[in-house]
């Protein structure tokens, strides 16, 4: 009995020294081995008396548990403690930069032109193209704008031939005139691209970028092209309320033709959109007129629509806040990385269109 | 078009304020530009206070000012008067003033060694009173808040500037800005006095218009008005003139030009007496020339409308009159012209000459063939009143008829088109306001158009008319609805869409260059398309369209490297032209990369960029664009501006005609060309018009999902081959061995050198067996390991590598 105590406390006492894993080892050996004590205990259980069997088994095995356990608590500690100090040992600086990151951009034009489709779809409208070259048939002709009519003159136009038969697209207009010659109305498209004029300065580069919109049906009147445009210029500017003014203009291809103004005000020398009493222009639209619906093969007594024009590189520098025109096109690496957007960063509907 | 708002109440009688006549002008479709003062020479004249008066160093008599002209720093004046001391208020006058007085100019100037800024003004050189003595002194009372405001008011009016769109000649006069704001109710037409001229006698210099098979001139009136005394102006017309920023030239020109501005109503002065004997209105004859008012010297083709005499070209005909018959300070007769000429040839005519004047600028745009009298009346009036003379009768030719153009115009229309409705009654008011005879029948108007507004042909038209002197503002705005008759984007613009961000994720900086290039660059990478030339570039680097993307990202790299750039990477997307015909394009995305990778980077070794970096960013952007890797192929091929012996093509297919892509590093030549700075470059070029359409949509191959769960086994092999023996070709003939049980091949060893023949490689590959049936034996490995190396050493000439 007292045995029992004995070793329980001879070893409790040698397990409560600073050990490494060898002397737990040995310890563990000196108790549970072949002839360890513990282990040689358990061999005179039959050499005593049967009343005092049980209780000794018993005891005994109590004090196994214990020292068992204690051991085993140790070698834990000790595992800790070496790993620990071996992890200590592989410590890094980890403010030292990362691995190199390669980060693209996209430019701020198509970003925009994502913006404008994603919110044309969101009312049904439909993308689509048309060649950059145009002949003087789909780009005034068929629009209305005959040879003989000064509003060409509005149009510093890029000829491709002498004859001045084959050009570069003044708009992107032409692009109603070939979807119509190739489907049946219903139409409800935009159509966003490369636009030229030979126009250079501070505010006008040769090229620029419109998106063209058409509707046309059977009832389309103004108001939807009223609704349409409030519509689009609130999302686009992600802005509650905005103020828009229409005002009579003249394009060859529509009749009435509008002009639309948006209110703002300058904040600290920026343009804040949508307050204010300011106006600026932003677009132009109207109904499509009857002589290029005829020019399509539509009968203009049964369908009826409107067609408007935006340039989409000055609502990408209203939008986004760039002064110069010019900078969208000389591709200086430090513009397109300060204004270009991240390529995960598609607009859409559901997930809003700018962050 | 501008014109002062007092011209404007010359024939507007109205109660509108300024800025609602303004407001107006906008709301029915006359843009306003600009509404104000033009500056005046008076407003240098600024009531000024004297801070300090010193005496001049040099001179007795004269003082040193500082003079407060309510600016930030004060100036420095010399000035002689008596009077002149400190805190006196009086008139300053700036350098650029002209002095009332003795009309001369002030300068920035040295007085006896001081820098004097403009001078002190005494009441007489004001013209204020005969006082000479000392400057002016004004009372503090009145002046002592007005340190820097001009002294002298401004009176001129303000002008208006309108930006007439090319449908409205009518606006190019005043009448008919003023005609426009009444029909929207800004008040009423004033009458003007017509036809109060005493006319007498005939006509005497005849005028007939020839019969010519394209005659473009279909009325011509003349009067003829004899004793006159041309001279300047009055101020009231000089006035008018000037404040549109034109310059008086005599009573007689300025009367023609204010009659044309007034009426829209161009007129033309003849000096009579050097007319020789009649005019003839007629075609001109290829090889004639005249010498117009602008003292050029025009060369003529056959059938242009001139007005001619005797002795040959006078004028252009509503274009520009000639210096032969131009009148002068002394001429004593003049013929007034007002005639009809058809816009289109005034615009075909003026284009092949290159002349641009007012006259070929509104005749151009459709002038009122029905106030020929009216400019004549007008005209002639104001000569007599101011240079005397007598008036003879007026002398009409036409050939053919003024038509009455007739509308019928259903009311409905304009609910139909505008989305709201206004009453009959006020629809009829506008249009006879506007200047339109209506007579109604039923729901339909039966209408003459005025005969001012050419550009009224047809119904539509008419919607025009209401709704823009109703107001826009009344057009409701109507929720769009969300119906969509077809997908936002067609399949190719949905690629367009997808490359352009996919090439983006791999650190490309896109950018948008200009779709023409420098015809210079271009021909490094124009290959076999055609150049096309732009007729009337904008300017001469930039003189043909782009054949390539490439062009315009070799010289924007080249800036960039110059600002110090040197691991760029950049990409368009867009197009490239084949020809100069409609559909003649291409859309391509194409990428460079110039410099490094990992430039100074702690942990990772740099190197330059290569054929493969190109490469891989080619293939990867077509394995995202969801085609398969294992169908691409890829070839040697690939167009000059590449480096000839790294640079590829990539096919869809191996069976494929196009490619779809090529990559590779640029032809150091072209590099050392362009003086390209940079120690590698590379590039690529997608296709999109040649990437076939996927057939199998992704809804259809996401559902077969097949694996295997038996036991995978690895073996690797080298192979000795010819140098020139291609590692594709290799994977290729090791995967079609088996393909239920190959699963990759990976080469992950190109070896050549030492214990290789000079003329072969060594590739070593890695295999992965792997059976979808059952787990393999080693037998089965050892089975397929053999079939493996006899297969490649028979189709390839290669020997296993012991």
């Amino acid at each position: 009995m007292s045995d029992i105590k004995k070793i329980k406390d001879e070893f409790l006492h040698k397990l409560n020294a600073d050990l490494n894993i060898e002397s737990i080892n040995q310890i563990k050996s000196e108790l549970f081995g072949k002839k360890g004590k513990i282990s040689n205990s358990f061999k005179n259980i039959g050499s005593l008396p049967t009343e005092e069997r049980k209780k000794f088994a018993s005891d005994l095995n109590f004090v196994k548990d214990e020292l068992q356990e204690k051991i085993n608590k140790k070698i834990q500690e000790i595992e800790i403690k070496e790993i620990n100090s071996k992890l200590e040992n592989e410590k890094v600086d980890v403010t030292l930069p990362e691995r190199n990151i390669v980060q693209g951009k996209i430019h701020p034009v198509s970003q925009v032109i994502d913006e404008i489709s994603s919110i044309f779809s969101e009312i049904g409208f439909s993308v689509e193209e048309g060649p950059d070259v145009e002949n003087e048939h789909y780009n005034f002709t068929a629009l209305n704008t005959p040879d003989n009519h000064p509003a060409r003159d509005m149009h510093d136009t890029f000829y491709l031939d002498d004859k001045k038969e084959l050009l570069l697209r003044t708009h992107t207009s032409p692009v109603q005139v070939r979807t119509m010659l190739k489907g049946k109305p219903p139409f409800k498209i935009i159509a966003p691209g490369r636009t030229y004029r030979s126009d250079s300065d501070q505010t006008h580069a040769p090229m620029f970028h419109q998106v063209e919109g058409l509707h046309i049906d059977k009832n389309v009147n103004m108001g939807h092209l009223k609704g349409c445009l409030n519509y689009f210029i609130k999302s686009f500017f992600e802005v509650d309320k905005i103020k828009m003014r229409f005002r009579p203009s003249h394009f060859p291809f529509t009749e009435p033709s509008a002009e639309v103004d948006i209110g703002y005000e300058l904040k600290d020398g920026k343009i804040v959109i949508g307050e204010g009493d300011k106006w600026l222009e932003i677009l132009g639209c109207g109904m499509v007129h009857p002589n290029v619906l005829k020019n399509v093969k539509i009968n203009p007594d049964k369908y009826q629509g409107y067609a408007f024009g935006i340039g989409i590189d000055r609502l990408a520098m209203l939008k986004y806040g760039i002064n110069d025109l010019r900078a969208f096109f000389e591709t200086d690496y430090r513009w397109l990385n300060h204004f270009g957007f991240d390529p995960l960063d598609v607009p859409s509907n559901y997930r809003g269109l700018s962050r | 078009m501008k014109f002062t708002i007092g011209w404007l109440k010359e024939h507007l009688d109205t109660k509108f304020k300024d800025n609602q006549i303004i407001e107006k002008l906008t709301d029915v479709g006359l843009e306003v530009e600009s509404f104000e003062k033009v500056s005046s020479d008076l407003d240098y004249f600024k009531v000024a206070k004297i801070i300090n008066a010193e005496q001049h160093p040099n001179a007795d008599k004269l003082k040193v000012c500082d003079v407060d002209i309510g600016e930030q720093n004060t100036v420095k004046v010399v000035c002689g008067a008596s009077n002149a001391k400190k805190d006196l208020l009086t008139v300053y006058a700036g350098p650029g003033s002209v002095i009332p007085k003795n009309n001369m100019k002030l300068t920035v100037s040295k007085i006896r060694g001081v820098t004097s800024y403009g001078m002190l003004c005494s009441e007489l050189e004001l013209n204020l009173s005969d006082e000479s003595d000392g400057i002016t002194e004004l009372k503090s009372n009145k002046y002592s808040d007005k340190v820097g405001k001009n002294f002298f008011k401004n009176n001129t009016d303000k002008v208006i500037d309108l930006s007439i769109t090319p449908n409205r000649p009518d606006c190019l006069g005043v009448r008919g800005v003023a005609r426009d704001l009444v029909a929207a109710g800004a008040g009423k037409l004033k009458n003007i006095s017509n036809m109060k001229i005493k006319n007498s006698g005939p006509q005497k210099i005849k005028v007939s218009i020839t019969k010519d098979k394209n005659q473009d001139c279909t009325i011509f009136g003349s009067c003829l008005i004899k004793d006159v005394t041309n001279k300047e102006s009055p101020k009231w017309l000089k006035d008018k003139i000037i404040s549109l920023g034109q310059k008086p030239i005599s009573a007689i020109v300025d009367i023609t030009n204010y009659v044309m501005l007034d009426l829209n109503r161009p007129l033309h002065a003849y000096d009579a007496d050097k007319i020789d004997k009649e005019i003839i209105v007629r075609n001109s004859k290829k090889g004639e020339t005249f010498e117009a008012l602008d003292n050029k010297e025009y060369k003529l083709d056959d059938d242009m409308c001139v007005i001619s005499d005797k002795s040959g070209v006078l004028g252009l005909g509503g274009i520009i009159g000639g210096t032969r018959s131009g009148t002068e300070f002394n001429t004593k007769n003049i013929l007034l012209e007002s005639a009809y000429f058809l816009p289109r040839s005034i615009r075909k005519t003026s284009n092949l000459l290159n002349i641009d004047t007012d006259a070929k600028f509104r005749f151009e745009r459709g002038i009122d063939p029905q106030s020929i009298e009216i400019g004549l009346d007008r005209a002639a009036q104001l000569i007599t009143k101011i240079c005397g003379g007598k008036v003879s009768k007026f002398d009409v030719q036409r050939i053919g008829k003024v038509k009455k153009n007739k509308i019928k115009f259903k009311i409905s229309l304009f609910e139909k088109i505008a989305g709201f409705k206004i009453k009959d009654k006020e629809v009829i008011k506008i249009l006879i306001d506007l200047g339109f005879k209506v007579s109604k029948k039923k729901s339909e108007l039966e209408l003459i158009i005025p005969t001012w507004r050419p550009d009224i042909t047809q119904p539509i038209d008419i919607v025009e008319e209401i709704v823009r002197i109703k107001g826009y503002n009344n057009i409701e705005t109507l929720e769009p609805e969300k119906n969509r008759i077809k997908d936002t984007l067609n399949k190719q613009q949905k690629l367009f869409h997808f490359l352009q961000r996919s090439v983006a994720s791999k650190g490309y900086f896109e950018t948008v260059t200009w779709s023409f290039t420098d015809s210079k660059i271009n021909n490094f990478f124009k290959e076999n398309y055609k150049e096309i030339k732009i007729v009337n570039p904008i300017s001469s680097d930039l003189d043909v369209l782009r054949n390539s993307i490439f062009p315009n990202l070799a010289f924007y790299l080249k800036k960039n490297l110059d600002r110090g750039f040197r691991d760029i990477s950049l990409y368009e997307i867009g197009p490239i032209f084949k020809d100069n015909k409609p559909g003649e394009q291409l859309t391509v995305i194409g990428g460079i990369k110039s410099g490094k990778i990992s430039r100074l980077n702690w942990n990772e070794q740099n190197r330059l960029v290569d054929v493969f970096d190109a490469k891989k960013d080619t293939i990867q952007t077509l394995i995202e664009a969801g085609y398969d890797r294992h169908s691409l192929f890829i070839r040697e091929k690939s167009p000059s501006y590449y480096h000839p012996g790294k640079s590829g093509s990539v096919y869809l297919d191996k069976d494929d005609i196009d490619p779809v892509a090529y990559f590779g590093e640029i032809h150091p030549n072209i590099i050392k060309k362009l003086d390209i700075k940079t120690e590698a470059l590379v590039g690529f070029e997608i296709y999109l018009d040649y990437l076939k359409d996927k057939k199998i949509k992704l809804k259809d191959s996401k559902s077969k999902f097949q694996f295997s769960d038996y036991q995978k086994s690895d073996r690797d092999f080298a192979f000795v081959v010819d140098k020139n023996f291609k590692a594709q070709d290799l994977i290729e003939i090791i995967s079609s061995i088996d393909q239920s049980l190959i699963k990759s091949v990976k080469i992950f060893d190109v070896y050549e050198g030492e214990n290789i023949p000079k003329d072969k490689k060594s590739i070593a590959l890695n295999v992965t067996i792997q059976s979808e049936e059952k787990t393999l034996e080693e037998s089965d490995l050892e089975k397929i390991n053999k079939l493996i190396i006899s297969t490649v050493e028979t189709k390839s000439g290669a020997k296993i590598r012991s």
